[in-house]
């Protein structure tokens, strides 16, 4: 058990965690403002890692090479890119159909996920098959204890995610953009009636959420460099199930359960490799079946 | 008239059946070869071409085989198991081929191994490596052969390199739980490596499709081995190495054919770097056979051949070597001169095992700055 239960395999799990918690975090966002379970999201992932795949292309020789001040353009790039197309899918798939029954959103956000996923593959230099992402900075392991180590790659996904996750805390609880959207999750009507423009709100959710998926396309890229237009499928479910787990709607919830999908997930796979496939949704289940609210949520009749 | 008529047509066909009938010039034997010159896998079919018209080529110049000149008749199968019966089915009956050449994919193999077996004509498929197309339902296929080696068999090749040219004592392996292909390699691995008295630390599975190897490659990794055997395909063992070597592994890492992609390099970068792999053959091996052929082959065809080119022009040789030994071109007697084959093909010295796969070395390659260089060979 020695090998499955120790402090690198926590590393491991921490550094999944992140890039979960990137995602998870848009997820929950745009549940809590409008009730949506927007299952485009893990594509904004995707849409992310080709955009700092191109940025690479297009920055890398003028910047010589150096690897630090490519990261960052790629960074800003990725997230402008995923949120970027957030809200335009807010824009056209979304807001038209904002008074109309859930069903109706919900459909659509599976039917838009299709959309990009497809549209990518036939993008001539995007294509359905792998590309190999580039290397921006090389990663080096360094030891912190007798079996374990952190790779600088691992330093940078959980630094990235912290950063990110720190200053949208600051941005909920101390701007007046924050106190807005708190408002328009709480009661979408009464904002209204206070003077909220509830689309603006709703639109800047959709940007910052889409940003962080942005963000965790790059470190994902960085981390497993092999990227392809169907790459945002299964990290976007387990970043889902993430908020389900901390409840759906609730910020430090998501970043909490994305932390323990992806302990739990290196710790089933060190067990068995299959069961690390399926653990995500045997904790969905179990969640469903025993605090369908999830660790942090608040109490309410209908989740979807 | 009515009568005339008759006689008239009935005149004309037996003079058609006559010419029909008539030899066709000055005597040939007539060899079938089959690949997909088309669909998927066209560049496959065209290398297989390409090798056996080389090996024709040869032979004819060097006065033919039984004293006569070879005709080749190639056939284009699509990749395809149907349209391989019907190509197989036309060259034995059309074009009466005494022997068949033929084909890639294992699929296609399998449709047109029982109709050359039915026909008692002898096949080779050059790059068919599943093990049912020579031997299915625990019974041998009389008239089937392979030239290249079936995929367990790189397990044990890579196990024995592990050992005995790196030194290893203590290995450790992760494969696709979900492929046939890195299963076997990575058990006939671990258990040649066990049998030469080496020690198997770690036997790691992954799901197909995952990303993050992490969790196993932490179990591999503390379990301390001097070498991991990857027996995946390239775009995984490259994911698979850079998360080794983050979790701090500097050892070598060995595989087979599957790393052979210049995606891997690409994908890998410097993580792959102090990797081997086993292949069918190199261009760089300095054996005069390869260095022979490799310069014929490029003077013809204007590149390099690949292992598919190399193992279509072994199997054509082979099977023309056959012919010659036995003397004839009755199906029967080539057979049984195939069985007894011992032939120095570019791919290795070949000879056959009792399931008529070939007993012969395989090229080990490795990953040396961005480049892959041809390092050994080594026999099983």
């Amino acid at each position: 058990m020695g090998s499955i239960f120790n402090l690198q395999q926590v590393v491991n799990g921490l550094q999944l965690g992140s890039i979960y918690a990137l995602i998870a975090l848009g997820y929950t966002m745009v549940y809590g403002i409008v009730r949506l379970i927007n299952f485009a999201h893990g594509d904004f992932f995707m849409v992310g890692a080709y955009a700092a795949y191109g940025a690479f292309f297009l920055f890398n020789a003028a910047l010589g090479g150096s690897g630090l001040p490519m990261a960052g353009i790629a960074l800003v790039l990725a997230m402008a890119a995923s949120g970027g197309i957030a809200l335009l899918t807010n824009r056209l798939a979304y807001k038209p159909l904002r008074y109309k029954p859930k069903l109706s959103s919900l459909i659509t956000a599976i039917g838009v996920s299709m959309l990009i996923e497809y549209v990518f593959s036939a993008i001539p230099f995007i294509g359905p098959s792998f590309r190999a992402f580039p290397e921006i900075l090389p990663s080096r392991p360094i030891q912190i204890g007798p079996n374990a180590t952190i790779s600088t790659q691992a330093i940078l996904d959980i630094g990235v995610a912290a950063v990110l996750m720190i200053g949208l805390t600051v941005l909920v609880r101390h701007t007046a953009l924050g106190k807005a959207m708190r408002a328009v999750s709480q009661d979408k009507d009464a904002a209204k009636l206070m003077g909220i423009d509830v689309e603006k709100v709703i639109g800047w959710t959709f940007l910052i959420g889409g940003s962080f998926a942005g963000a965790a396309g790059l470190l994902a890229g960085m981390t497993y460099p092999r990227i392809f237009p169907f790459m945002g499928i299964l990290p976007g479910l387990k970043a889902f199930i993430a908020a389900v787990l901390g409840g759906i709607g609730n910020i430090p919830g998501a970043v909490l359960g994305a932390y323990i999908m992806g302990v739990a997930e290196t710790f089933a796979t060190a067990y068995n490799s299959l069961l690390g496939e399926g653990i995500a949704f045997a904790i969905l289940i179990v969640v469903l079946l025993v605090r369908p609210r999830g660790i942090l949520g608040e109490k309410t009749a209908d989740k979807i | 008239m009515k009568r005339t008529l008759s006689i008239v047509a009935l005149a004309l066909l037996v003079a058609l059946a006559l010419v029909s009938c008539a030899p066709k010039g000055p005597a040939e034997i007539v060899i079938g070869g089959v690949g997909p010159v088309s669909g998927e896998a066209a560049t496959f079919g065209k290398s297989t071409q390409e090798g056996c018209e080389l090996a024709v080529e040869e032979w004819n110049a060097k006065g033919g085989v039984l004293g006569q000149q070879i005709k080749l008749v190639y056939e284009d199968d699509k990749g395809d198991a149907a349209e391989g019966a019907a190509v197989w089915t036309k060259l034995i009956q059309q074009d009466k081929v005494v022997a068949i050449v033929g084909t890639v994919m294992s699929k296609v193999s399998l449709a047109g191994a029982p109709i050359s077996e039915q026909y008692g004509v002898p096949m080779i498929s050059p790059t068919s490596t599943n093990p049912s197309v020579t031997f299915a339902d625990g019974k041998l296929r009389e008239f089937v052969f392979r030239a290249c080696f079936i995929d367990p068999f790189q397990g044990t090749v890579g196990a024995k390199f592990a050992y005995d040219d790196l030194g290893a004592r203590k290995a450790a392996a992760i494969f696709d739980v979900g492929n046939d292909y890195t299963k076997g390699l990575s058990e006939f691995f671990r258990d040649t490596f066990i049998a030469l008295g080496g020690e198997v630390v770690a036997f790691e599975a992954h799901a197909t499709g995952a990303t993050d190897f992490k969790a196993q490659l932490t179990k591999i990794v503390q379990a301390k081995p001097d070498v991991v055997y990857i027996s995946d395909y390239y775009n995984d063992v490259a994911l698979i190495a850079k998360q080794l070597r983050e979790l701090g592994f500097t050892g070598p890492l060995v595989g087979g054919d599957g790393w052979d992609s210049p995606d891997l390099v690409k994908l890998g970068g410097e993580a792959v770097e102090n990797g081997f792999f086993t292949n069918h053959y190199s261009k760089d091996d300095t054996r005069p056979e390869v260095q022979d052929f490799v310069r014929k082959y490029t003077a013809k065809f204007g590149a390099a051949p690949d292992a598919l080119a190399t193992l279509a022009y072994d199997a054509m040789n082979i099977m023309l070597d056959a012919i010659s030994r036995a003397g004839s071109t009755e199906g029967v007697k080539i057979r049984d001169a195939l069985k007894a084959t011992d032939f120095a093909a570019v791919s290795g010295r070949t000879m056959f095992d009792e399931q008529h796969n070939p007993v012969k070395a395989a090229a080990i390659i490795e990953i040396k700055g961005g480049q892959q260089v041809y390092r050994t060979t080594v026999a099983p």
